[in-house]
């Protein structure tokens, strides 16, 4: 039915190059690197070696997991609010939560600690209140912090988006109808906004669990999360076989995990919000 | 004409000055490379940058003196800087790695041969620093500076002043210690502990040391390196193993540190200037390696970066006095600890080396708790897509009974 154009093909062009340079190709370089061994090898010992990775992965999971409901829980209502909101309002608001991400992500985190050291601001403030101090750097907490902090506007933008563009009318049609609140945002709003949670999932799960940066900073390197593993194997260990086999696992995984995600979100669109 | 005369006067104090200020010996020898690039790749905080107290500025002072560009990167570690050397894709010029580095760069075919007899600033490194074993002929290094690691503490966070390396397993200290983050400088603290060499190849020797950097581990607040001024500066931590010079500096901003070098040992070791395989502007590399060893420059580098140095003009300047009579960076004879040189390591101990330090690094608390949470999210989902599919159903036959 539709046949695309000879000028559609080279509109698409630039980024069909890019996405080969940039994207397409250095996949394949993970994948051979690790599948094969210093000397050039084929070799599946890199990816058996995982095994001992285990817990590191899950832990870097779990935590991307938590950071990433943390941020929806916080970031759900707000987006709401915003959204019926005035246009002011909106655009103030909208400023905002942009503003953070207009740092480099290195300074935010690097203030972060400065925040939450034991001699930090925070436990400064607290010693003159007279509070005792609170030790909080170099917890995993500190690090789901850091994570909700640096990536909460990846979950705010996509939900604000959905919800500035649902139909108001069905939800005064399920008031009139009778529905209570809880009625209206279990029925028509959640369902109607599945696709914001669905994208804003992915966009702070994704870099939660494969951040490396905020977990040596605000964990104090004690405690490894995969992507420091994976770091450390290209940075100082110059195992690049074993860094590339780890990234390759740590891929697959985080497409199950987003498999499992749109098995709720994609099929409720027509399923459960029109009938 | 108050204002002239000032003006005039300002303007004859800089013509003098800036005379005064390119006073380096052999200006010749830096000509003739105007306009080219040279790329440094050396440590963090690892040369003077200032021009604050009557220090120089190297890297503005090699371009005003050569025409030189100088590119300059900085690295963490000799662990960091090696794989960027060796897996190419960069073109460096000059880079400063450790003894122990040197000689496996060496080994390894990595790095450039120089004549030091064409540098007419070799006259002043000392001769103890000549003929080291990481560069028996002198044909591939100058030594930089020298240093050795000791423990700094914070006098006011630890009951008693440490002796020993021992300190750092106090468990009174927990959250308070800090480890320097690179494998050889970690390994080498339970190596002198245990009574090992620091350049130890036997398998059991490194697995016992692994196990007690892994029962470290609870007590520590971080393995870090440039971070530890910081972290020691303002209080946050009580100790670290760390290199003397860098102990100097934190002095001056933090009175209350403290510095031992421990009873059972130290690591002792020399920086030295090299060029790598990959520099593609030779000729800047000697100009710079030589300016580095210049008495004006090399003093401003020993007062801004605190390290020991092998430079003689240095060590005679007037200006270095009070440093030169620093009991820890120069300990007299009496005062001296036992020391030891990393070396290189064959290339199945280096193995072992990341292996072990990879595991230590992952070596994980308890993961039970994780294991529960999965279970609980794995179960909601579950429990949602039979929900789903139960309403689906009940739909589908409502639908169908229409019909």
């Amino acid at each position: 039915m539709k046949k695309k154009s000879l000028s559609k093909k080279l509109t698409a062009s630039p980024y069909l190059v890019w996405a080969a340079i940039f994207i397409i190709v250095p996949l394949i370089f993970v994948v051979y690197y690790s599948v094969t061994d210093g000397n050039g090898n084929f070799t599946l010992e890199y990816i058996m070696d995982i095994g001992k990775y285990k817990d590191v992965m899950l832990n870097s999971i779990w935590l991307g997991f938590i950071a990433t409901v943390i941020s929806l829980v916080i970031s759900y209502p707000l987006a709401y609010i915003m959204a019926r909101s005035g246009a002011n309002v909106q655009r103030t608001m909208m400023i905002l939560v942009m503003l953070p991400m207009w740092m480099n992500l290195l300074i935010r985190t690097y203030s972060m600690m400065i925040l939450l050291q034991d001699t930090g601001i925070i436990n400064t403030a607290l010693s003159w209140l007279g509070i005792p101090p609170l030790h909080m750097i170099n917890t995993q907490g500190a690090v789901v912090l850091g994570m909700v902090y640096n990536y909460i506007p990846y979950m705010i933008l996509p939900l604000y988006s959905i919800m500035a563009k649902m139909d108001h009318n069905l939800i005064e049609a399920a008031e009139d109808l009778g529905a209570n609140k809880l009625t209206v945002l279990k029925d028509i709003i959640l369902p109607l906004s599945l696709p914001g949670i669905a994208s804003g999932f992915t966009m702070v799960f994704v870099p939660s669990v494969s951040t490396f940066y905020i977990s040596k900073k605000l964990g104090g390197n004690t405690f490894s999360l995969i992507g420091d593993v994976i770091e450390m194997q290209f940075k100082s260990a110059n195992n690049y076989n074993l860094g590339a086999a780890l990234s390759l696992v740590l891929m697959v995984l985080i497409i199950v995990c987003m498999m499992v995600m749109n098995r709720f979100t994609g099929e409720d669109d027509d399923g459960g919000v029109l009938i | 004409m108050k204002k002239l005369i000032i003006f005039l006067l300002t303007l004859l104090s800089l013509v003098l000055f800036s005379f005064s200020a390119s006073a380096y010996e052999n200006e010749e020898f830096y000509k003739g490379l105007e306009g080219t690039t040279i790329n440094v790749f050396n440590w963090g905080e690892y040369i003077c940058d200032t021009n604050e107290d009557g220090l120089i500025d190297v890297n503005a002072e090699f371009e005003k003196l050569t025409g030189i560009k100088v590119n300059y990167v900085t690295y963490e570690s000799n662990e960091d800087m090696y794989p960027k050397i060796k897996n190419g894709g960069a073109s460096y010029d000059i880079i400063i790695p450790s003894d122990y580095m040197v000689e496996r760069m060496i080994s390894e075919g990595m790095l450039l041969e120089i004549d030091v007899d064409a540098l007419p600033n070799y006259k002043y490194i000392a001769d103890k620093y000549k003929n080291q074993f990481y560069d028996p002929d002198n044909k591939y290094s100058v030594p930089y500076n020298v240093g050795m690691v000791g423990l700094i503490y914070n006098r006011t966070m630890v009951e008693e002043a440490p002796t020993s390396w021992t300190a750092l397993w106090d468990e009174r200290y927990e959250g308070k210690i800090l480890m320097i983050d690179n494998p050889r400088d970690a390994f080498a603290i339970p190596q002198k502990i245990l009574g090992y060499s620091l350049n130890s190849t036997d398998e059991k020797e490194l697995s016992d040391v692994a196990q007690m950097l892994i029962e470290q581990k609870p007590l520590l607040q971080g393995y870090v390196m440039d971070e530890i001024f910081n972290k020691m500066e303002s209080g946050e931590a009580a100790m670290v193993p760390y290199y003397v010079g860098d102990f100097v500096l934190m002095q001056e901003v933090n009175p209350d540190l403290d510095f031992v070098y421990p009873e059972e040992g130290v690591n002792i070791f020399v920086d030295a200037v090299c060029i790598p395989e990959c520099a593609q502007n030779y000729e800047a590399a000697i100009m710079y390696m030589n300016f580095l060893m210049d008495p004006e420059v090399a003093l401003s580098n020993a007062l801004y970066i605190g390290y020991a140095t092998p430079n003689t003009g240095v060590l005679e300047h007037p200006d270095y006095a009070e440093m030169r009579n620093n009991e820890y960076l120069y300990p007299s004879e009496e005062n001296m600890p036992d020391t030891e040189y990393f070396h290189n390591l064959p290339q199945e101990t280096l193995t072992m080396f990341s292996e072990l330090w990879s595991d230590i690094r992952i070596h994980g608390t308890d993961n039970t708790h994780i294991y529960i949470g999965f279970a609980a999210v794995a179960a909601l989902v579950l429990f949602f897509s039979i929900r789903k599919h139960i309403i689906q159903k009940r739909r589908e036959y409502w639908y169908d009974k229409k019909d």
